[in-house]
């Protein structure tokens, strides 16, 4: 359609243009790619408008701190000293033992669903993970509040005190809230992205690629593993992603079980805090104007932790697409 | 040019092949020469469609047998229960005895069925893997102990690719064209050296040059392997093959040497297919 209206506009002449550009408009062609075009764009300006506020909203503390904002460790709104660092690391902490659990148990699951559950039984069980991704993360907090804690404290810590205390990951006292509490709580949280988009992914590998290695003599489990997987790679890492870009941000349910104390501590039991989780606690306390900017700072640096993550992301996915890979 | 004037001396080499068949006398029967397929009684459903109606058929060692018939009457279904492919496919069921050198495949272990009968598909479907690791890919799998670049070399070479790809065998399988491709896949299958090779209309996706490639290679693989090939085209049947099966509505019409069955069909319904009345 496009391409006949070009070859159309370059035949004709100049006055014939205006016509041709006003015949679109009334087809509605025009009219379509316009407002398209706007809504595409809009995405861009919020996004730059985000950046751009938060850039000059946090100008005092980027002025007072400079660099040293990232990796001072102190926060003293009292004496008026910011540090983001126990932020950073407790939003990198959390995030990394939620993937560590969600990653290994979202792929199964999705695996289990796509390719060897009876098709009635994978809709519906696809229908009620897709309800859970939707529930609402307070009560997930609550969730983590009254069961996961309590477990940490009973049975999930001790246990791992009595197998890998020696780990300094596993030292120190347990309170069951901390960083291993809110990774767990958050891997429950993120565990129906992966294997929502992981299934979908799964089931649009072509069957004929199954049957080629099915019918060279590979087994079930070897045409699943080692050509429907690789196939679907791409998708399952973008499932992967998402996940990993909603833990980052999750606020309300890791508030409620991290302990919130800006501490760096190798043990996984501490207390921390993340930066979502401070930006939701404090600002509105935040009385002196420092203290405020530097709250904002913090979310420039989400911002930025998120951005960055979802690059690499990016390039990791490239990287390893190279040498065999699949038309996309 | 030069693929042009392969596919000449590949038609050049049907042609002188054609006249040795029908200059041979007195004609073998279907049931004179040694058997590797033997198939009675087999019916197939899916769900509670059935598409194969008591089906009886001797496929013969070493020789081409092609399966023809207008579409869904159940050719490429039946050429699939032959290495139990349909089992992947939900809700079906098969009935009756296929015999694999005297062996009831439906009590073999389905993979070690498999290896023995290797397939290719109608729409050339390499790995997204390199054209050296699509071969081997079998072998490994299979734990083939011994020297893996020979092996893949072999295979190319009896698929009739390795000319064209012996300097870019770590890249893509999907740089390769479709022609290329489908020839891969046979390579694939040819590297785990299956007894029988399934070939469910190899060339409908592919140029008429490419086909006649092909076919050219099935001819030389008869000597170390049994062919069983669907086709809509039945100029493809009645120049690459030794038998034809005319399948309709899921019932074997008619099944004799090629020759025979294109000039003097037995049942008026194989006439009116072949003459092109239906179909």
């Amino acid at each position: 359609m496009s391409t006949t209206s070009t070859t159309f506009d370059r035949a004709a002449p100049p006055g014939s243009r205006l016509r041709a550009f006003l015949g679109r408009l009334r087809q509605g062609d025009e009219v379509a790619h316009v407002i398209t075009l706007i809504f595409a764009v809009s995405i861009l300006v919020i996004t730059s408008l985000l950046v751009y506020k938060l850039w000059v909203s946090s100008h005092l503390s980027r002025a007072q701190f400079g660099w040293n904002f990232f990796w001072t460790t102190t926060w003293d709104p009292i004496f008026d000293k910011f540090g983001a660092l126990p932020f950073i690391y407790g939003t990198l902490v959390t995030s990394v033992i939620s993937l560590i659990i969600a990653v290994p148990l979202g792929l199964a699951a999705a695996i289990f669903l796509a390719e060897l559950a009876p098709r009635k039984l994978s809709d519906s069980i696809a229908f009620l993970i897709d309800l859970l991704a939707a529930v609402p993360s307070v009560i997930y907090g609550l969730l983590g509040i009254f069961v996961v804690v309590p477990l940490m404290r009973t049975v999930i810590g001790p246990a791992l005190k009595a197998t890998l205390g020696d780990l300094p990951i596993f030292g120190g006292p347990n309170y069951g809230v901390g960083f291993l509490t809110s990774g767990i709580v958050l891997a429950i949280m993120v565990v129906p992205f992966i294997i929502s988009v992981s299934r979908e992914v799964l089931l649009t590998v072509p069957r004929d690629q199954r049957e080629a290695a099915l019918s060279l003599g590979a087994t079930r489990w070897e045409a699943t593993w080692q050509v429907v997987v690789p196939w679907a790679r791409s998708g399952i890492m973008g499932s992967i992603f998402l996940a990993l870009a909603r833990a980052l941000g999750e606020t309300m349910a890791v508030t409620m079980v991290i302990g919130n104390n800006p501490k760096i501590s190798a043990s996984l039991f501490a207390p921390g805090y993340t930066i979502a989780a401070v930006i939701a606690n404090e600002f509105t306390e935040a009385t002196g104007d420092l203290y405020l900017s530097s709250l904002i700072e913090l979310g420039l640096v989400l911002f930025l932790m998120t951005f960055l993550l979802n690059g690499l992301a990016r390039l990791l996915i490239i990287a390893t697409g190279r040498g065999g890979g699949r038309p996309s | 040019m030069a693929s042009a004037s392969q596919g000449n001396s590949a038609t050049a080499a049907e042609t002188a092949r054609q006249t040795r068949m029908s200059e041979r006398t007195p004609a073998t029967t279907p049931t004179e020469v040694s058997v590797r397929f033997e198939i009675s009684n087999l019916d197939f459903y899916y769900g509670a469609k059935q598409a194969v109606f008591g089906l009886n058929l001797k496929i013969p060692k070493n020789k081409i047998t092609s399966l023809i018939g207008p579409s869904g009457c159940g050719k490429s279904t039946f050429l699939r229960t032959l290495n139990r492919m349909n089992e992947t496919i939900r809700n079906t069921r098969v009935r009756g005895q296929i015999l694999l050198d005297g062996q009831d495949i439906l009590e073999m272990d389905v993979v070690a069925l498999r290896r023995r009968v290797g397939m290719v598909f109608q729409r050339p479907n390499p790995f997204p893997k390199s054209i050296y690791d699509n071969v081997a890919y079998g072998l490994r799998i299979n734990g083939y102990r011994g020297r893996l670049p020979d092996l893949v070399e072999h295979s190319l070479k009896r698929a009739a690719l390795w000319d064209e790809v012996k300097n870019s065998l770590h890249k893509s399988a999907f740089a390769l064209s479709g022609g290329q491709q489908q020839r891969l896949c046979i390579a694939r299958a040819l590297a785990v050296d299956p007894e029988v090779l399934l070939l469910d209309e190899p060339c409908s996706a592919l140029d008429p040059v490419t086909t006649a490639k092909i076919e050219e290679l099935m001819f030389h693989l008869k000597d170390s392997c049994t062919l069983a090939i669907v086709t809509h085209n039945m100029q493809q049947a009645a120049r690459a093959s030794d038998f034809t099966a005319f399948m309709l509505d899921g019932k074997l019409i008619e099944h004799n040497e090629t020759s025979k069955l294109f000039t003097t069909p037995q049942d008026p319904r194989t006439e009116a297919y072949i003459t092109g009345r239906f179909g």
